[in-house]
């Protein structure tokens, strides 16, 4: 759907300036293009997903800043001048999966899948925040996030594996 | 030759899907876009029941990007959904039965403007009486709404005879008896319902669709286009969560869109919001049961009679075969000689209720695990050492006459949670402190796999194989991929038979045109039908290939003749060929590298009269125990632990049935506490993720699983099934496990603090009145 066809007149038009996975984008939008939207519909980028359209879920959790934000509750405004991260954005600091990635993979901690990105989008903006979190630190982050398949057993424990490869690893102390 | 071992089956694999569900790579229905797509929503019936006067969208017209309104008149078909009975219509032309019922639909040039126009549809309406309660239903001077039996206002009803109950309760030694209730239970598969319909040259179309039964959409889809099944082509997309939510409604929801896409000429796009799924797709029936046991004066059970009554909501869709299920372990896991058990599918006025992981189970093992405790409490018996006296076992007759086969390890299960729990320890502490009590409780439970004697025709299911000319393997199935590991555990079944790689094995979700009508991907039947289909496929391949490879082996100097064939290498004297040069050399003689697979399931009876028959070809069993902490001031349970152990079988994947272990019991959990859906005069007052509540990373529970594999010689590589168990016996346990904490017994789920706090008030207040 282009979104000049959501321009209304009440809506002013916003010159966007941002970053997205690293990719400077300018271009017009309606001001209050959901932000969802623009990611799925306008930059084609399907990963991030909607699950209830009402920021209960988290399956459309986004890095804005570093910071995981519900992009089903925000426009594109918000973006304006910011660094906005998807799930196809992340990766490993050397390129390759991102150890989230890979520790969901191995221990299990993906089904169906729907919810993936955006814990992996919490649990990235999380360890960025707080390399050393902690089970319970882990825990409060993911309350935002529902699965309804894993019963969260083997993504905590994906997480706190992959705190700890990255905290053994170089490559991701020095980066913050 | 030597005997294979197994290689593949056994081990924890990572899932096949996981580098594309872990990049965000994967393509779900909402995801997939089309050239000239539309995009379609539905318009809804605000109220209960009404009549339709006229549907008008003079208002929706002016919405920018409209299309066109479409309504019953544009099915070219049969208005009439086609599941068990023909009462539902895939758009209503008088009477709307439910609030939420999709009435009409609108397209228009991009999705937000579709549901702008739906919002605009006007519709006019005479309210008709309704009914919500399923017993007012059954009464004899409830108003008509639904039913499709010779009963008013139900749509199933169910017996199970045997023996003389009557003589059993004059006899008994103790009786006890109770109603027990347990409310809806919203799937909340974190992918919404979505369907896109892309019309073809000839008449046909293509459907891109989130299911766990894609040849139930090609039923639904070729019914209201009125087209052949061979126009009728079903792409499963990847699905996003089922539990059972994704088995009959996708056919509505894909058929909706095909009416739409057949309209206008191009592919159309219908994807549910929360609300809309909350307020019409299906759920877990509501249940209600008055259950009596008998027991002799050594304890041995001797007598259950039970009604028990589902709320089926405005459409029969399947409660028919929910209801069947729900009567067949009605009585539980006991041998018990004399039985009373009548059933009912009741008609209201709600959303439709249709599958759910456990599919009529859990809410009467909730009502008899109950009682059970109720009952040794009575006769002075611990719980446990109670089931152990009662539970069926190997050789022994269930309540239909069935005679299990030695693949049953119950009291194995129950023996085992109980040493690794503590309980002989924990049950009679009753530990306080402060105002948090804490306690213990059991449950048992059987479940039988597969779709049973209701369902019997449709449980057959196929494969095809396909050995490239590369040494890779494309594997199509019938059964679905919908979180729990599907596509892993078959390229591990096809692995194992063809001595393949596992990477060189590629399985995908299922295409209707491929692989012919498997059925559903339901009743815990996906492994042991679609598993056993693969094998049937690849067994001629297997034995072609292991020729090759010992004359292949042979030439290369082999001279015992004794082959091993393990991961993926074929080994004979110290030397070795791969599977890749085995089946390269196939090609070269020109060998069949591709065959088809049919598994028909062995025979299941059940006579309507009596109840009694083979009900199901085998069963799986669970034991769990559950520990939790009782705030006393507030009536809040917290679940500390669940033991679990199961007997499903051979485990294939232990990393995969561990995780299908651990997501049941807290989808259990979550409805025993805390999930409550509500109807307030005939309109769903809480259909979204913030007012209904579902259990997060805060409530989960401590979990410890045990598998004991009982093997089943008719599964493949000896499986049984194992979606189903981890649910059903979580909410008894947690139930039994508040009244060991704190001594009151909550006899509805979901088990809400203020239902607990009152039972403890009402307690002290007794006992101060002594």
């Amino acid at each position: 759907m282009p979104c000049n066809e959501t321009m209304k007149k009440d809506f002013s038009v916003l010159h966007l300036d941002c970053t997205v996975n690293g990719k400077h984008i300018r271009r017009d939008v309606p001001s209050n293009r959901a932000l969802l939207d623009f990611i799925r519909l306008d930059l084609g980028l399907t990963g991030t997903k909607e699950g209830c359209g009402e920021g209960e879920c988290g399956a459309c959790l986004v890095l804005l800043n570093g910071r995981a934000v519900n992009s089903c509750l925000m426009t594109v405004s918000h973006i304006q001048g910011k660094e906005l991260v998807t799930i196809e954005g992340i990766r490993g600091r050397k390129g390759g999966l991102h150890p989230l990635q890979e520790t969901f993979m191995k221990e299990g901690a993906i089904q169906c899948g729907f919810c993936t990105p955006g814990i992996i989008i919490a649990s990235e903006a999380l360890l960025r925040r707080k390399p050393d979190a902690t089970l319970e630190d882990i825990k409060l982050e993911l309350t935002g996030n529902l699965c309804r398949c894993t019963g969260y057993e083997k993504v905590l424990s994906a997480v706190e594996t992959a705190r700890d490869k990255m905290a053994a690893d170089p490559d991701y102390k020095e980066a913050e | 030759m030597e005997e294979q071992k197994l290689s593949f089956v056994g081990k924890s694999f990572e899932r096949k899907d996981g580098l594309i569900k872990a990049e965000g790579r994967a393509m779900y229905a909402a995801d997939r876009e089309f050239a000239r797509m539309l995009y379609a929503a539905a318009v809804r019936n605000p109220r209960p029941r009404i009549k339709i006067l006229g549907i008008s969208d003079e208002k929706a017209k002016k919405v920018p990007g409209y299309v066109t309104l479409v309504t019953y008149k544009d099915i070219k078909g049969q208005n009439a959904w086609p599941v068990l009975d023909l009462d539902y219509p895939f758009l209503p032309e008088k009477i709307a039965r439910f609030a939420g019922e999709t009435v009409a639909l609108v397209v228009a040039e991009t999705q937000r403007a579709a549901k702008k126009a739906a919002s605009l549809v006007e519709i006019e309406y005479e309210e008709l009486p309704n009914i919500q309660d399923p017993l007012e239903a059954l009464k004899p001077d409830a108003p008509e709404i639904g039913g499709t039996t010779d009963m008013k206002n139900v749509y199933a009803h169910f017996t199970i005879q045997k023996g003389d109950v009557d003589k059993a309760f004059e006899e008994a030694a103790y009786k006890v008896e109770g109603t027990f209730k347990t409310n809806y239970q919203v799937h909340g598969y974190l992918e919404t319902q979505g369907s896109i319909a892309i019309p073809e040259t000839d008449g046909g179309v293509t459907i891109h669709s989130t299911t766990q039964c894609p040849y139930y959409v090609v039923d639904g889809v070729a019914a209201a286009l009125g087209i052949t099944y061979n126009k009728v082509k079903v792409i499963q997309t990847v699905t996003g969560g089922g539990f059972g939510g994704k088995e009959e409604v996708p056919a509505l929801v894909a058929a909706h869109a095909a009416i739409c896409a057949a309209k206008v000429g191009r592919p159309v796009k219908l994807i549910y919001s929360r609300k809309e799924d909350f307020q019409c797709m299906s759920k877990r029936h509501p249940g209600w049961a008055h259950i009596e046991y008998s027991a002799d004066k050594e304890g041995h059970l001797t007598g259950c009679r039970v009604k028990y009554v589902l709320d089926a909501g405005a459409y029969s869709t399947i409660t028919a075969i929910v209801l069947f299920r729900g009567t067949v372990h009605s009585t539980g896991p006991y041998k018990i000689p004399n039985i009373d058990v009548k059933t009912f599918g009741a008609a209201t006025s709600k959303v439709p209720c249709g599958a759910f992981r456990g599919f009529g189970q859990p809410q009467i093992n909730f009502a008899q695990e109950s009682l059970i405790d109720e009952l040794a409490e009575k006769i002075g018996m611990d719980p446990i050492e109670f089931r152990l006296k009662n539970l069926l076992n190997p050789g022994e007759l269930t309540a239909t006459g069935q005679k299990l086969t030695s693949s049953c390890g119950l009291s194995e299960l129950v023996e085992a949670v109980r040493k690794k729990s503590g309980w002989d320890k924990k049950v009679n502490l009753h530990e306080k402190k402060g105002h948090i009590a804490k306690g213990i409780g059991i449950s048992t439970c059987y479940y039988g796999v597969g779709l049973g004697a209701k369902g019997r025709f449709l449980d057959r299911a196929g494969a095809m194989v396909n050995i490239y000319k590369d040494g890779s393997v494309g594997v199509s199935v019938g059964n679905a991929e919908m979180g729990q590991g599907a596509l892993t555990v078959f390229a591990q079944i096809a692995s194992e038979t063809l001595n393949a790689p596992m990477d060189l094995v590629k399985t995908e979700e299922v295409d209707s045109s491929r692989v012919p009508d498997s059925g559903p991907t339901v009743a815990s039947r996906g492994t042991l039908m679609g598993g056993n289909a693969i094998i049937q496929a690849a067994s001629p391949l297997r034995e072609r290939l292991f020729k090759v490879a010992l004359d292949m082996l042979i030439d290369k100097g082999g001279t015992s003749g004794k082959m091993i064939a393990h991961d993926g290498v074929f080994e004979m004297d110290g030397i070795t060929v791969s599977f890749t040069d085995v089946a390269k050399e196939g090609w070269n003689r020109r060998l069949k590298m591709c065959e088809e697979g049919w598994y028909v399931a062995p025979h299941v009876s059940f006579r309507l009269d009596n109840g009694q028959g083979d009900a199901y070809v085998v069963y799986s069993y669970s034991a769990d125990i559950a520990e939790v902490s009782v705030d006393t001031q507030t009536g809040v349970t917290k679940v500390d632990k669940i033991w679990a152990a199961y007997d499903v079988g051979r485990i294939v994947n232990p990393m995969l049935a561990t995780g299908q272990a651990q997501g049941g019991i807290l989808q259990g959990m979550s409805w025993s506490l805390f999930e409550n859906l509500q109807y307030k005069n005939g309109i769903m007052v809480n259909p979204n993720f913030t007012d209904y509540v579902c259990a997060t990373t805060k409530d989960k529970p401590e979990y410890d699983i045990t598998f004991i594999e009982k093997l089943y010689d008719e599964g493949p590589y000896q499986a049984k099934g194992m979606g189903e168990v981890p649910l059903i016996g979580v909410a008894p346990a947690v139930a039994n496990a508040i009244k060991n904490a704190c001594g009151v017994r909550i006899d509805s789920v979901p088990l809400l603090p203020e239902k607990v706090w009152r039972a403890i008030k009402q307690k002290n207040a007794t006992k101060e009145a002594k």
